[in-house]
């Protein structure tokens, strides 16, 4: 999953899970039944596990663009010296 | 949210701390429940009333009991316990409250009954000063809830004597 897809399934999986807390109660208070308000509120944990959890495709629209191997090459790292800094040292 | 295992992690967490928030709200919104409960209770027979070996005072009596406490019910009541209890003082103890019968009511269509028994525990005093004594009745409930705060309360009904001698 790409960064833009990360950022959209953590706002889609907040606003899931709060609009159906919301609802559940709303729908609970109105029929005076506690299980109705369970049942409604676990069927959104399941929708909202179903759509944000998986890799979907349409979270990879904006893949990370990586370097290109051959141009990588002309910068290659530099080298850490340790030789010259051991003989300065026994001299002291 | 880099990987499945963060993604289930995070989801989870919310969805709990979400259900915590909906149980609350649920619990308090017991408070807005009108509740109009209403209790009798007559004393039909004085079946004993004896001094046991040890000194104590013991009587027995047969309770007609009727009550409608079907409003306690709310959505978020899972039963509702309720007892009586004779209240009454002595020399010894400012408030003596025994505990003569009790029920479990687990649905409302069950609240609304009549009963009549003899008491369901045994109605000993600490000493023998229950001759004559004037006592009251007391149907207490508490209605508990499904998630949340329990409430309690209770009905006093007064007026009721033992009589003034053994039998």
């Amino acid at each position: 999953m790409d960064w833009q897809g990360q950022k959209l399934v953590e706002q889609v999986m907040q606003i899931l899970l709060l609009i159906s807390g919301v609802v559940a109660v709303v729908v609970g208070y109105a029929t005076e039944s506690f299980r109705t308000m369970m049942l409604i509120y676990a069927g959104g944990v399941v929708l909202a596990t179903l759509i944000t959890v998986p890799n979907w495709p349409f979270y990879n629209n904006h893949p990370l663009k990586w370097l290109d191997p051959s141009e990588a090459e002309k910068h290659p790292k530099p080298q850490v010296v340790a030789v010259a800094s051991k003989k300065k040292f026994s001299k002291k | 949210m880099h990987s499945f295992g963060y993604r289930a992690n995070a989801l989870l967490t919310f969805a709990v701390t979400i259900l915590a928030f909906i149980c609350a709200i649920a619990s308090f919104s017991d408070n807005f429940s009108n509740q109009t409960p209403s209790a009798q209770i007559q004393i039909l027979n004085i079946n004993w009333f004896q001094k046991q070996p040890h000194g104590n005072d013991e009587v027995s009596l047969t309770l007609n009991i009727t009550a409608d406490l079907q409003s306690l019910f709310t959505w978020n009541t899972k039963q509702v316990f309720a007892f009586v209890a004779a209240e009454y003082k002595t020399s010894q103890n400012s408030l003596n409250q025994v505990s003569l019968w009790d029920a479990i009511i687990g649905e409302k269509e069950h609240a609304k009954f009549w009963i009549q028994i003899s008491n369901k525990y045994r109605f000993i005093d600490q000493g023998h000063n229950l001759r004559g004594k004037d006592f009251n009745l007391t149907l207490h409930w508490h209605v508990m809830p499904k998630t949340g705060k329990m409430f309690a309360d209770k009905i006093v009904m007064s007026g009721y004597r033992l009589p003034d001698a053994y039998r």
